[in-house]
């Protein structure tokens, strides 16, 4: 026998399951229970820089919509700043929560476009979005970036993007620019995987 | 580097991703190998909440939707604390719940069963851990429901839980499960996690010295979040 290190071990992860509007959305469940739900605004009117909006769709591994999904969205401001890490606009809060519609699948929101920001070396990393999937049938809430198609010098030169190997599935990160719409859509499985990271 | 580096997760503690028997993670589950990524900013911060966002009603499942009074049901105390992997204290985080009413139904307009609505529950509600880590809700105990997998499953009695901690990182969804339902053996959801224990800790255990006498029944249930790493000495790149 030796010593016992005494660390905890992390709960385990369990699917948000298709009722995670209850909890987390309420007003699309059906009903309104909260002063505010949290989440509805990413960037706040004082908010700095582009004003965009980010729209698609999510597949699963057969092409069907997957219409349950909720996905956290967490930016740095467009000066690069994560809040917590410096100060940012009065009413920024980098972080929101986008459902997609029960009928059509699509889901979609508005913020600011994010700076570049410093990568784990230093070295810049290309603006981006960090995304975070739960869903019915997702056991372990999954972590995905966007970036943005009309950056494409800075993503050439991303840390994380160039991580991928197989330039097909890095452009699964990308969204397509049409003036201040981005069209993002994420696929769970198949051909078209978007990639998933371990972070 | 300014912040510190979370404790790698442990796949093999959480659920697998594709778990054949929870049929609907067949077509969900990625089918690559998730691309390890050493964590920058972007992972290692996270949003915060502060009193101004909740109130103090939110964590009361028994009152919060109460319309003609209070709703059908076993009145429990669930509490507990959240605690990262080095077992400190994660104080002044968000914590959200969702449920089905003690007849087994959600208040969702996708929820078809066949027990009915109350119309004095809305099944969910938040909180902020206190400085210590500690966060209580008041509700009513969920009942067992059926769902769509096999023809005959029946989830075991659960809540929901969400958790932020400080890093986007350590976001976690999971649920808790009740000590002594037979029902937990027998969930395909479950058993798509691997290991025994990690299954046991989601069981929240029956907490007789946390009751409210002639009120409510209580459980205990800690959540554990990824912790950081400890550095002692640093990694130079070469040449420095
Ligand atoms: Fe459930």
């Amino acid at each position: 026998m030796v010593q016992s290190l005494h660390y905890l071990k992390e709960s385990a992860s369990q699917t948000a399951g298709p009722y995670v509007h209850i909890g987390l959305a309420p007003g699309a469940a059906g009903f309104d229970i909260y002063r505010q739900e949290l989440g509805r605004d990413i960037a706040g009117p004082n908010a700095q820089g582009e004003r965009i909006t980010v729209t698609g769709q999510v597949t699963d591994g057969v092409g069907a919509l997957v219409k349950d999904v909720l996905i956290e969205v967490w930016q740095a401001n467009a000066a690069g700043i994560y809040p917590g890490k410096g100060t940012v606009e009065n009413g920024f809060r980098g972080w929101g929560r986008v459902i997609s519609d029960f009928d059509t699948g699509v889901f979609s929101f508005e913020t600011v476009k994010p700076g570049a920001v410093a990568g784990r070396d230093g070295r810049m990393m290309a603006p981006h979005l960090n995304l975070w999937l739960v869903a019915r049938g997702i056991n372990v809430g999954l972590n995905t970036r966007m970036y943005f198609g009309d950056e494409a010098a800075a993503n050439t030169t991303d840390p994380v993007l160039n991580l991928i190997e197989n330039a097909h599935r890095r452009e699964t990160l990308v969204a397509r620019a049409d003036g201040d719409v981005y069209h993002f859509d994420i696929c769970l499985q198949g051909d078209d995987e978007t990639v998933f990271f371990d972070i | 580097m300014t912040a510190l580096d979370l404790i790698q997760r442990d796949r093999e503690w959480h659920p697998l991703a594709l778990a054949p028997d929870y049929k609907t993670s067949v077509v969900r589950s990625p089918r690559n190998a998730l691309l390890s990524l050493q964590s920058s900013d972007s992972e290692l911060t996270g949003p915060t909440f502060g009193h101004d966002d909740i109130d103090a009603i939110d964590n009361d499942l028994i009152r919060n939707y109460a319309k003609t009074g209070d709703p059908i049901g076993e009145r429990i105390i669930l509490h507990g604390r959240v605690l990262d992997e080095n077992a400190r204290p994660v104080p002044h985080t968000l914590v959200e719940i969702w449920q089905a009413n003690a007849g087994g139904r959600y208040r969702h307009k996708k929820d078809s069963y066949l027990a009915p609505i109350d119309p004095n529950f809305g099944g969910c509600g938040r909180t902020l851990t206190d400085a210590t880590g500690h966060y209580v809700f008041r509700t009513v105990k969920p009942g067992a429901y059926p769902w769509r997998n096999w023809v005959n499953n029946w989830r075991p009695a659960h809540i929901h839980i969400s958790v932020f901690g400080t890093a986007f990182a350590q976001r976690l969804i999971t649920q808790m499960y009740f000590e002594g339902d037979p029902l937990i053996a027998r969930c395909p959801i479950l058993k798509s996690i691997p290991d025994q224990r990690a299954i046991d800790q989601l069981v929240a255990a029956l907490d007789l010295n946390a009751t409210v006498p002639l009120d409510s029944i209580a459980y205990k249930f800690d959540i554990v979040l990824r912790g950081h790493r400890s550095t002692y000495f640093e990694n130079r790149p070469e040449g420095n």
